[in-house]
């Protein structure tokens, strides 16, 4: 089932401390049994989190994906089959159907916060 | 109405596949199908008999057993022969005495081996080669034989040699021609085979008929025409083959002059509701002695039943054998009979190679060949004949390659491949399409993978879709950028002068001094490389930058699990290292495999696991085998002088020093390496980026080889060289290969694109032409010096190990990895139900939001 995000909300959960997620880089983190990738890049600071399993083979591997960017789009390539995604819009770069679902990223209080939306 | 009844006789290669084809297409449903076959087994692979000597077994020869024809309906009668055919009455009658009721017929009764009438032949210890019971009787009798000959030099005959020569026996081939496979190639082609065979102990007799066989009820001798003897114990008669048409002629089919059930293009017979498939089968005249046409011909008849409307097109008589070893290829018109044909010749009796090509009148096609001794052309070569392919300028390039400092581009490059030729197996992508995508504009790498989706499987093509690209980009003046990608306006190989030169330390100020962007996952790998290379720091420094297998020290695999590879120098191995690990793939429930570069590999492990694992492997001596990293990987030997009888040098204690001295070392493209201790070459020397073959003087050195995807054999660099300067040369050449090559690209792939081959690289390594080689080789001591395992770090440093865990925010580990058994040890399940149906709603989703 999926409810328009307008009639969700929006609920802010801490998930990890900004000094344990590696600069210009990223890793996984778990809240509520569920997976979520955060990433950092450095100047100017820029914080992005996704869902951690690859859409194409299924694997929970995207957080120890190598991240950059396509022309200026931050994106993070999966270390399995290299499919790449945007860090913003979750779209396939490589033009193939399925993509991330991305999250909002706030920081504060040194803990990195993601939001998800709940019905 | 009842169901139609169809009979097959005969329940060989072709028979089967008759079956085959009739399961696929329905028609196994549609009628009721009966299959007689006069051998005790069902259908088995003929073409692979010979291996019945060296180690198959009947089952694993057999085609399908019996459960499958029952599976699929179909009533098997093995063992029973049809004697006779009524057509009238439209029955059959087996030698068991059934009598069976028909609607269609299919005659697929093979041959039967031509046995010539020379007095004698009737005797003990004389058999033909055509069934699993033929070879049972030659085994038996061969248990109190010496020495067996056989007679004919052709196909068949060359492989009961082989088969005879694997039970031990002193083997003799007698062929009464002036030369060995007399269909398939000519005199110096068979000369350079004559030589080979001869090479490994059978003797080869030319222009001998034989007169008559000798001996007191068993086999003796073989006397000729020409008055000599040959003494033998056991005679293999392969003097060709004689198509089953006793039955056909018996109820008044039309036959060939020569025998051969006469068929038409449907496969039908003189009589519309019988038809013949396979070697018994004569079609415009011709039988064909082959497997390919037959099972053509197989897909023909099932069609024809079904109310199809394939027809047989003249069948194709190409056929690359291996006979004792030694490659033999002949295809289309290999003779040069077309009038006005002109004819490439090479040969090489050194290395044991002919090639033989067919040009058409103008030279601007090829119209067959034969290849001896080296047949790695053929595919190519039959894709130019089919295609017809306009010739490259010199069409001796086709058989030779490119030569001394000639700059032609190589007779095996995708670019004189025809437009039809499939490129990406995986995905079935021709070369055309991929050529239509660049000339539409796609002009990059990526783009062009995902629009034509070559190189997105298991990517083993991508090389060739790169040289697919760059040849249309060059035919259109365009230039091809070498620039490793968006965010490096720079080749590889420039951008390691510049880290050279500017003593750059890190990703970060290279980026920033020479780049744009952010970076990406070609670019921070390549870079991360390079400075390895230059400056061997501690892997994990770059851990941002490094690919997974890089930054957590092991390979990635299904499922996102880790497997470990230690290094085993040489693959020399204590029993308690074996223990260890032995006790370590227990203690975490590890899959455990030998892999194919005498090592083991410890697969399954979580990522959180990695750092205790390693633990106990350093503590019992081991070190990181570097399996994860585009780096030294094994250096292959053979057990060599100290304890095989024909080693001529310690091929292990110099695989072992060599593999020390290189180990940890990054370089573009992983790197392997071989020893071995003589000339038989047991450690595959010649296939790897740098390998050695001892002498008795000492040892030749051989470079830039390949396995893998596009294998392709090492050139002789020097010979006879002693230990030190084999070493010296080895620090020269891979650090030229460092230096001045393409990421991703493996030595011989580096050497194919190198101008002026093995001589540039003989004046660059052995004259040192460039001045180099006193600071390439104090570059690579000092790698050799700084060498540290990776490994022993992390287990030794509390912050490294930290980094090994699945989740920052937690010490838990993924839950979602699931395991199934297999032969005893564990597997990935094929990942989960409930994890596959939500990816499959994310893309249900994403296909229904987007236009
Ligand atoms: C484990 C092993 C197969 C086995 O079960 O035996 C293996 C496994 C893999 N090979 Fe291999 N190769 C293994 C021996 C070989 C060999 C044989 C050899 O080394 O003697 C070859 C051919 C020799 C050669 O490289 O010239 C070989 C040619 C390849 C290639 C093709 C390279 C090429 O130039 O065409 C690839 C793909 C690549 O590197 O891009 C590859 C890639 C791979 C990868 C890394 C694929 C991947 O990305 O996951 C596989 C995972 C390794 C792992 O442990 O996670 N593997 N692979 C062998 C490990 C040997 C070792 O002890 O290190
Ligand atoms: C040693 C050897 C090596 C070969 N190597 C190659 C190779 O490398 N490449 C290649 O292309 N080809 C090779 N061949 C040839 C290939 O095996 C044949 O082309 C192929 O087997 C022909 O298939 P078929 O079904 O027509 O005949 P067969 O496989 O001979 O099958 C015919 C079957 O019909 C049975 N039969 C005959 N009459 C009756 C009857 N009246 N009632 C019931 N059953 C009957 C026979 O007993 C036999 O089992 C090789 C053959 C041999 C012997
Ligand atoms: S081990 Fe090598 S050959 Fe086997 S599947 Fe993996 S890459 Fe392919
Ligand atoms: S699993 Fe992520 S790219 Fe294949």
């Amino acid at each position: 089932m999926t409810v328009p995000t307008s009639e969700k909300t929006l609920v802010w959960k801490r998930a990890v401390r900004t000094v344990d997620v590696p600069a210009e880089s990223g890793g996984t983190v778990l809240l509520d049994g569920r997976q979520f990738a955060v990433f950092h890049f450095r100047n100017p600071d820029a914080w992005y989190a996704c869902q951690n399993q690859c859409p194409h083979k299924g694997d929970m591997v995207i957080g120890r994906g190598l991240i950059g960017d396509d022309k200026g789009e931050p994106k993070v390539a999966c270390p399995q089959h290299k499919k790449t995604f945007s860090l913003v819009s979750g779209k396939n770069l490589g033009g193939e159907a399925y993509c991330l679902d991305t999250y909002p990223v706030k920081i504060e209080d040194g803990y990195v916060f993601i939001g998800i939306a709940e019905a | 109405m009842s169901v139609k009844k169809i009979i097959v006789i005969g329940n060989g290669m072709v028979g089967y596949k008759f079956c085959e084809k009739l399961v696929a297409n329905g028609g196994a449903k549609a009628f009721a199908v009966t299959v007689f076959g006069e051998e005790k087994r069902p259908a088995y692979d003929r073409v692979q008999l010979t291996q019945y000597f060296s180690g198959k077994t009947a089952d694993d020869l057999t085609l399908a057993g019996p459960e499958w024809y029952r599976d699929h309906g179909i009533e098997l009668r093995l063992g029973d022969r049809v004697a006779a055919i009524d057509r009238a009455a439209r029955t059959l009658t087996s030698q068991s005495g059934a009598i069976l009721a028909y609607d269609t017929l299919v005659l697929a009764t093979g041959s039967a081996p031509f046995v010539p009438t020379v007095p004698g032949v009737d005797k003990q210890g004389i058999f033909v080669y055509r069934t699993l019971d033929d070879l049972d009787g030659i085994i038996a009798y061969a248990k109190n034989a010496k020495r067996a000959t056989v007679i004919g030099g052709g196909l068949l005959g060359l492989e009961a040699a082989k088969a005879v020569y694997d039970l031990g026996l002193e083997t003799h081939v007698v062929e009464f021609a002036q030369r060995l496979m007399p269909r398939q190639i000519d005199e110096p082609g068979s000369a350079i085979l004559v030589e080979k065979i001869q090479a490994l102990g059978v003797r080869v007799h030319l222009n001998k008929s034989t007169k008559e066989i000798a001996g007191n009820g068993h086999i003796e001798g073989l006397i000729f025409a020409d008055g000599s003897r040959l003494d033998t114990d056991l005679l293999v008669i392969s003097a060709g083959i004689r198509p089953r048409d006793e039955l056909a002629k018996a109820c008044g089919l039309e036959t060939g002059p020569r025998g051969g059930i006469i068929v038409n293009d449907c496969m039908q017979t003189s009589d519309p509701d019988i038809l013949c498939i396979g070697e018994a089968a004569l079609h415009k005249g011709i039988i064909y002695g082959l497997v390919a046409p037959g099972y053509e011909m197989a897909e023909v008849a099932a069609n024809t039943l079904m109310g199809g409307e394939k027809r047989f097109i003249a069948g194709d008589l190409s056929a690359k054998l291996k006979l004792m070893g030694v490659d033999v290829a002949n295809f289309g018109d290999a003779f040069g009979e077309t009038q006005g044909a002109r004819t490439v010749v090479y040969r090489n009796d050194k290395a044991g190679v002919y090639k033989r090509l067919t040009l058409s009148p103008f030279g601007d096609f090829v119209m067959g060949g034969m290849l001896v001794g080296d047949a790695s052309e053929y595919g190519s070569l039959i894709q130019f004949m089919k295609n017809r392919t306009t010739l490259p300028p010199n069409p001796e390039d086709l058989i030779l390659g490119p030569r001394g400092d000639s700059k032609q581009v190589g007779s095996l490059s995708p670019i004189f491949l025809p437009d039809t030729a499939q490129i990406c197996t995986c995905n079935n992508v021709s070369k055309g399409e991929i050529v239509k995508a660049v000339r539409d504009g796609v002009c990059e790498i990526g783009p062009l993978k995902n629009c034509t989706k070559a190189g997105t499987g298991c990517g083993g093509c991508l090389p060739m879709v790169a040289d697919i690209l760059k040849g249309v980009l060059e035919s259109e003046g365009k230039t091809v950028s070498d620039h490793l990608c968006q965010h490096f306006g720079y080749s590889r190989q420039e951008l390691f002068e510049i880290a050279r030169i500017k003593r750059i330390q890190s990703y970060a100020e290279l980026l920033a001094s020479h780049g744009k962007g952010k970076g990406c996952e070609i670019c921070k790998p390549a870079v991360a490389s390079i400075l390895a290379s230059l400056w061997n720091d501690m892997i994990l420094e770059h851990q941002g930058e490094q690919d997974t297998n890089d930054r957590y020290l092991a390979n990635i695999q299904q499922g996102g699990t880790y497997s470990i590879v230690p290094r085993v120098p040489g693959g020399e191995i204590s029993p308690e290292k074996l223990i260890v690990l032995g006790q370590v793939a227990r203690q975490f429930d590890l899959y455990c495999k030998i892999t194919g570069a005498q090592r083991i590999d410890l697969f399954g492990a979580r990522v959180e696991q990695l750092p205790d694992i390693w633990e106990i492997l350093v503590k019992a001596g081991f070190e990181s085998g570097h399996a994860y990293g585009k780096a030294l990987r094994t250096v292959k030997s053979c057990v060599g002088s100290t304890w095989c009888r024909f080693g001529v040098q310690d091929s292990t204690s110099f695989a072992i020093r060599i593999e020390e001295r290189y180990r940890g070392l990054r370089a573009p493209h992983k790197l392997k390496s071989a020893c071995s201790g003589c000339v038989r070459e047991c450690a595959e020397a010649q296939s790897k980026d740098f390998g050695l073959v001892a002498t008795e003087k000492g040892w030749n050195l051989y470079v830039c080889g390949n396995g893998g995807a596009k294998p392709q054999h090492a050139e002789l660099l020097a010979s006879d060289l002693d230990e030190e300067t084999c070493i010296k040369y080895i620090d020269r050449f891979l650090m030229y290969y460092i230096r001045t090559a393409d990421r991703l690209t493996r030595t011989a792939t580096w050497f194919n694109k190198l101008e002026g081959g093995i001589e540039k690289l003989r004046k660059v390594i052995i004259d040192d032409s460039l001045g180099l080689c006193a600071e390439m080789e104090k570059q690579m001591q000092g790698l050799v010096d700084t060498y540290k395992c990776e490994w022993k770090e992390v287990v030794e440093n509390p912050e490294l190990r930290k980094r090994f865990r699945h989740f920052l925010n937690s010490e838990e580990s993924d839950e979602t990895l699931a395991w199934a058994r297999e032969r005893d040890q564990k597997r990935p399940a094929n990942w989960h139900p409930e994890l596959a149906a939500e990816a499959a709603a994310i893309a249900e989703a994403t296909r229904t939001t987007e236009p």
